[in-house]
Formats: C-alpha cells, structure tokens, sequence
C-alpha cells in the first residue's frame, strides 16, 4: 500500500511545494515512514536547458571523483552543487545529495547518439559500476527530492516550499522490497519521465526482459522503474502518442476487443498482439508526468485506488480524494477513473 | 548364434476365481498372449507388452500384471537394459528400434521447478470471478505500430499483421502423421482440438480428406520425404510446418514401415502401396540456412502469404544459435522439440541420447533471441514431454509462447505408454492401420477426451496464473522471476536463469 498524490497546472502557473506537502502527509496511513518522495518540474528555470543530473552520494571521497570523471568525459558540467537539506530529528541523513546541470557531447561515444542516448548511458555506466553512486533523475528542469522518511520529514528536509513549479508528483510509501533505501523511494525519473507507483507489478520479469532487448538495464531492483522505461520505449522511441502507450500497457480484454467495430477491433488487436510483453499485470496505481503533462493509469481491474479531479486550470491525481480535497477543498469535477483507462492532463 | 530365451518382461496372471471364461482378453490382444484351452486361458506372458488393454477391459478385474518377473543378476554397470539391447543385436545385428519417449532416468528439470502465489502484499486474482485470459497468437509481430493522424484527427493503423494463428489455449497437439498413427486418433484430436480452439499438426503424412472439416485447425507439415505435400495440401492447413527434426531421433528421418501403407495411407501419403516410407535425413533441398529460408519464402509465395510458417527443430546442443537464424528468415514461429519428445519408431540409440531437455532449449533460445531484440517478433513453440498443466506453465514463464502436446493427447485415448507403437499392433487403435484395432477408436466418442484433457488443463493454468496474479498470459511469457530452483545445480540455474528456491525477488 502506497499513496500518490499529482497535479498539474496547464497554464503552466508555478506552485510551491506546501499544498503537495500537506497533501501527501494526509495519507500516512498508506505509508510507514519509510519512504517518501516528491517531483518538480520547471524547478530550474535559469538552467531550462542542462540536464539536471541529481546523484545520491554515499561519501564525498571515492565516488564521487569518479562520477566527475565520467561527466567529463562525456559533456561539460555547467552548475554543481550540494542539494540544501536541513536536519530533520528523524531522519539520518545517510546519502549526500548532489545535482549537477549538464550538457552532453553527442559525440562523445564516437557512435551515432542523441542527448538522450548519452545520458541514458551515464546513468547505466554510473549505476551499475561506481560503488556507493546512484543516479536517481536525469531530467531538464526537474528537481526530485527523497528519502526515507515520513512525507513531512522528507519536505522538510528539502524545504520543497522553497521550490516552485507547474507539475508536482508525491508518493507516500510503504516498502516491502527494498525497505528504507532511498534509491528505491519514489518518483523515480528517467529523462524527462518521472513516475510514482503503488502496487506489485506481476509481470516484471517478462516487462524486464521485453526492455532489455531494447537495450535498457533495469538498477533500482524495483518494479517502478519498468514503467519509466516502458513509457520512454514506447512515447519516445516508438513514438506512440501518450492514449495508445498506456493502452499498450493496461488493454483491453480480448472479449471487448472483439467487440469492438471493425477498425477499431483491427487497431485493438495489432496494439496488444505487438506490445504484449509490455502489458502491466498485477495490481497498479501509477502517475506518469513528462514536461507536457500528467498521466494516471491503473490496472485492467482496478486493484488499486485512483481518484481525479478538476478545479480550474489543474488537474489532480491521487490515491484519495481527500488528499486532493486538501489542495483544492471544491474541486469543479471529481471522478474514479475506470479500470485501465488513463486521464491525461497536459499543459495548454 | 542362440542364446536361450531372456526373462520375460512381464508377467501375466489370471485369478481363476474371479474369470468367467469370456475371452474379451483374447479378442482384446493383438500380441497373442492369451489363448483358451479347455476351461481355462493359456497365458504367454512372454509376448504381453504392458498395455494393459486386457485389464481395462476383464469385466472381473481378474487380471493382473508383474514387471520385471524375473530379477536379473544385480549389477551397478551392467543393468538389465544394456544386457537386453545386446542379447537382441547379437541375434540381430540391427539397429534397434524403441517407440515413445526417453527411457533414461535423467532428471526432469519441470519437476524441479516450483511456481509462485500472491500472498498480502498483492491480491491473487480469482478465475471464477475476474477474467484470465489465455488468449495466444501465434506468429510473426511486428517490432513496432506505425500510425497515422488522418486529416479528421483519428488516428490510423499503418502496420500489416502478418497472419496469426488464434489459440484460444496455449495448448496444440503436436504432429503426429496418418501412417504412424490411425486415422480414427487423427479425427478424434482433430475435432477435439477444433472444439477447445486450438490447432493439431497433420505430421508429414499428408491431410485425408475426412480431416477436411477440421483444417482451419490443423497445421500441415513438410518434412524431408514431403509425402503427401501438393498445392491443395498447402492451402488446406491454417499455417505449414518445416520439420527439420524430432526430438525423439534429432538428425535423422522418418520411417514408417510399408507393412502400414494401406490403400488410404498409400493415397493420403502419395506413394506406392506398402511401401517403406524412409525420410531423408536432411531436407535435400535444405543444406545451410539460407536454403531453408527460400523455402520459407517458397511456401509463402505459393500460399499468396496468407499462412503462417512454423520451423521445428529438435533441440540439438546449439539450439539457440539455429532458433535465431530460423528467426531471422520469414518464419514465423520456431518449434522447439525437447530429447523427452515421443516418436512412433525410433533407433533406441537416438531416442535415449541425442538432444538436450526442453526446459534448457526454451531457455537458452528465448536469451538468445532477447539478445538479439527479436524475441517478440517470432514465437516459440516447445514440445517434448510435456505431461500435465505445471510442465506447461513453466514452459510458458521460462519463454514459450505456447507447447505441443504429443503423448499426452494419445494416452487421453487410451494410450498406456507401452513403447510398441513401431510394431503396428497398437491394442488401443493408435498406432496401428489393422481395421479391426483402429475400430476400438469412435472419433464421435474419443474427441471428447481429447478436448476434456485441453480444457481440464487450461482451467488449471487460469487458476495457477490468478494465484500469480497474473491475469493475462503475456505476463506470463518468460517471467522468469516467478520460477524458482529447487535442487538444481548453479549452472542450470544460471541457463534457466532462474534463481533458487528461498532467493530474494
């Protein structure tokens, strides 16, 4: 059981951290203070354009010299600095958390490669052969803070009020699997894609495997992560626009497939036979956001909770209507979303 | 030279009590081991071959069967088969010929295999209640969907498909041809198979055309004799199956003695009556990999691309690498047959140790053209062994798409897995041509068998995917991770990639 909370402003108004701060924490009986986690985008309006790689740093010796040589051998470092945090009673901190903003130099590598490509593989380089270094997001103008911690903790620690921006994703957990990590709490993020996640993805190791042969390498040991890849295989690579990817993801059953009108049976059918390893089993709640918007999508039988809402130019996203009630107490529309069908909110 | 008879291998014996002189087990025995003499039946046990057709049918239950009567001197070496094999070959000098499956007693790899369940943290799913779907496609998929926006803002489907079977289980019956088989066992999988919604292999020995009704069901297949192959037979089959090799003989041909080729064979086959039918070893047109995907193509073109085209290979020690070259040809599906596979005749030599087990093959093909980013594009049929619906479930999460079943489906008609299918006296009507044994078969009656053994399984599989929670069985396609080892070394494990029983996720 986790909570999520998300909103998006589309006319990409800046909101400061408090309200999703308040929110989340009204959730803590989904969670059990061992993890918690939120997402900004537009946090750094004056380095737009840097990659904003954020890295958790077990010491300030060994790794991260090592993580430095990496950057430099593959683009230039243009702003570096400790992430400001603030002792928190509760929580140690036990990671040093770092950002660096960074222009990759796609000729780097010396094969045919994109921005993206570079830091796709920085990011599995660093993750999977520097000790005591994780990179935990990658993305242009997004800020991702976490910890374990309660959610009011972990804001605190941050002082997320300090950061504004026009989509805000929170997720509230309670681990099984990789218990009081701080790279295991949410969101977690992959380029421009950042994701919060509450449920247990059954079909992992299929998922796992599908994305492997597209050459991602799965780090976080957690199923979270499949999604972040899964979106970016299929909306980025594939280029499938947002509606059809989730669909690929959560489709319908074939018995309402095949009841479908001709076209749309046919549409229906090629999706889902194409992308089956990519379809998501097991009980899930997930918020996707990208710099263009939000996206929430659960399981094709809806075993875990999702509740939407509109107030204005925002839209929410939660596991529970009362934490949108605490951001917006007279939303102008709220709804459950049906099993499997997403709802998208992007920026006008 | 003699050397006296061996021991018998069975021994049969009638409660004299309970017999009520009815003779079925004289009529019901081809081999001759019961004969009446007087007031009392005459046993020789010596020609019985376990198939326990008398005692299914004494109405008094008064017959019953020893293995193995007479107990060899023990030896850890010399164990009564090798001494058997060669008091035969001695009288014989020839090859000697076995039929069904593996003898050995080597490890089954499925049996050391155990499958997960929800508990807590996930809720299984219920099949009563929630819809598992079993739904399997079997066929080229392309890497990826291209679509278009039309100038009303849909959105349009640019990909083709390429033609997909439909199963509605990831259960086929596998090929097993007319010839070696009766055409009543052939009918009676036919229509059980057509009932369930899913596909049977016609084996290499053509398509008779009271399989007809049932050929949207069935898969024709072109081995190195291509009996019975013609444009008519090409188009009549919902997809065509190149059969490189067997599992049960990897390397070898067919062989089915002319003493079966009757008059309906004969015609369905397309060869002289009573005629040996020996397949060639290799496919003579077939000598590297890029002969064998010009007849892909070859088949394809003479069928207007509408059917799909299947490869199967026995699993040999480089299996992988020649899954992935089929794959890499305009095949659609590889099949992949395990060294536990059946076979009606085989050199016992072949049959007990050429090939590699199933469960390795799938494993090693599926990383293999996951490697090579290909995996999804073809699927993988896997066959050999396969007895129930656990060896099917793992099948599929090591990375099968769907398996074949062979002996399973026969001894769903009776079959006791007695090993004397090459003899042609099949007492259960299967392996045999003799009118009066093949009539034990009422194909109206036995489909049923055959589509209660597939829907018994599929039901199983829902039940053990929604304890997964797993609701649909592309999740379960090569999830590996709800596998886990049980007293299987590290490099099986390492192959199977599967982790051992009490590992973490």
């Amino acid at each position: 059981m986790c909570g999520i909370i998300s909103v998006i402003n589309r006319k990409k108004n800046p909101m400061d951290g408090r309200a999703v701060r308040e929110a989340l924490s009204i959730m803590n009986e989904r969670g059990n203070g061992e993890g918690a986690g939120y997402a900004v985008y537009g946090a750094f309006p004056e380095f737009a354009d840097y990659y904003a790689i954020h890295v958790f740093y077990d010491d300030l010796i060994g790794p991260k010299t090592a993580v430095e040589e990496e950057l430099d051998k593959l683009g230039t470092i243009t702003h570096d600095e400790e992430i400001p945090t603030f002792e928190q009673p509760n929580l140690k901190k036990r990671h040093i958390p770092w950002r660096y903003f960074f222009k990759p130099n796609v000729s780097a590598l010396g094969t045919t490669a994109s921005e993206e490509d570079i830091l796709v593989y920085l990011m599995k380089k660093v993750n999977t052969t520097i000790p005591g270094a994780l990179i935990y997001s990658t993305g242009k103008n997004i800020a991702i803070f976490k910890a374990a911690g309660w959610p009011e903790e972990v804001a605190d620690f941050y002082r997320i009020q300090n950061y504004e921006g026009y989509i805000w994703l929170a997720h509230n957990r309670y681990p099984t699997n990789t218990a009081g990590w701080w790279g295991g709490a949410h969101p977690f993020n992959l380029l421009d894609w950042s994701v919060v996640h509450n449920g247990e993805i059954t079909s992992y190791g299929t998922n796992k495997r599908y994305l492997e042969s597209f050459g991602y390498v799965c780090t976080m040991h957690t199923d979270t992560e499949v999604v972040a890849y899964l979106t970016d295989l299929l909306q980025r690579q594939h280029k499938l626009p947002a509606e059809l990817a989730f669909k690929a993801l959560a489709p319908p059953f074939w018995d309402d497939i095949d009841r479908m009108p001709e076209k749309e049976r046919t549409f229906n059918t090629a999706l889902r036979m194409t992308y089956s390893p990519a379809m998501m089993n097991g009980p899930f709640a997930i918020v996707v956001a990208n710099s263009a918007g939000i996206a929430g999508i659960t399981d094709r039988i809806k075993l875990r909770p999702l509740v939407a809402a509109e107030a204005g130019d925002c839209l929410y996203l939660s596991s529970e209507e009362a934490a949108i009630r605490v951001m917006e107490p007279s939303p102008d529309r709220i709804w459950m979303p049906r099993a499997g069908e997403p709802v998208i909110g992007r920026i006008q | 030279m003699p050397v006296g008879s061996v021991p018998p291998k069975y021994k049969v014996t009638i409660d004299m009590d309970l017999c009520m002189l009815c003779e079925r087990c004289i009529e019901n025995c081809p081999y001759g081991t019961f004969r009446r003499e007087g007031s009392k039946i005459q046993i020789i046990s010596r020609a019985c071959t376990g198939c326990h057709r008398c005692i299914a049918m004494c109405p008094r239950d008064a017959i019953s069967l020893e293995e193995k009567p007479v107990d060899y001197r023990s030896h850890p070496v010399w164990s009564r088969e090798a001494r058997e094999a060669i008091y035969t070959q001695a009288q014989s000098g020839k090859i000697i010929l076995t039929g069904m499956g593996n003898t050995l007693d080597v490890p089954q790899i499925f049996d050391r295999l155990l499958l997960d369940a929800c508990q807590v943290t996930n809720p299984s799913i219920d099949p009563l209640r929630e819809p598992i779907e079993l739904r399997t496609y079997i066929g080229k998929k392309p890497r990826k969907i291209e679509i278009k926006k039309t100038s009303e803002g849909d959105t349009d489907l640019v990909t083709e498909l390429a033609p997909n079977l439909k199963c509605e289980t990831p259960i086929m019956i596998g090929h097993m041809s007319y010839g070696a088989i009766s055409l009543n066992a052939q009918l009676s999988m036919a229509r059980g198979a057509s009932e369930v919604g899913t596909f049977m292999g016609t084996g290499e020995g053509g398509l008779h055309k009271s399989l007809y009704p049932y050929q949207k069901n069935m898969i024709v297949q072109i081995a190195s004799g291509r009996f019975g192959v013609d444009i008519d037979y090409l188009e009549r089959g919902a997809a065509i199956e190149i059969k490189i090799g067997q599992g049960a003989k990897p390397g070898i041909g067919g062989h089915l003695p002319g003493e079966k080729v009757d008059e309906e064979v004969s015609k369905t086959r397309m060869i002289p009556l009573y005629s040996d039918a020996i397949s060639p070893a290799p496919h003579h047109d077939i000598y590297s990999i890029e002969d064998l995907s010009q007849l892909v193509r070859s088949l394809k073109e003479a069928t207007e691309w509408k059917k799909p085209v299947f490869v199967k290979i026995a699993a040999v020690h480089n299996v992988a690498a020649i899954a992935a070259g089929i794959a890499r040809s305009s095949a659609d599906a590889v099949v992949i047959d395990g060294f536990r596979g059946g076979t009606g005749s085989a050199p016992r030599v072949f049959r007990d140790h050429v090939g590699i087990p199933i469960e390795a093959a799938i494993a090693a093909v599926d990383a293999k053209l996951n490697e090579q980013g290909i995996r999804n594009e073809v699927s993988v049929i896997a066959s050999g062994g396969i007895r129930d619906s656990a060896d099917v479930t793992k099948a599929i999460a090591l990375g099968a798409d769907s398996v074949y079943i062979g002996t399973a489906a026969l001894v769903s008609l009776g079959c006791r897995v007695c090993g004397s299918c090459y003899r042609g006296l099949c007492p259960w009507g299967i392996a045999t041509q003799r009118e009066d044994l093949t009539a034990r078969i009422d194909p109206d009656i036995m489909y049923k068998n055959v589509s209660n053994l597939i829907h018994g399984w599929t039901l199983e599989i829902s039940e053990l995917m929604g304890a997964a929670g797993i609701n649909s069985i592309e999740s379960l396609r090569g999830n590996r991770d709800r596998l886990r080892g049980y007293m299987l070394d590290e490099n099986i494990l390492s192959v199977l990639d599967v982790k051992t029983v009490g590992a973490d996720a």
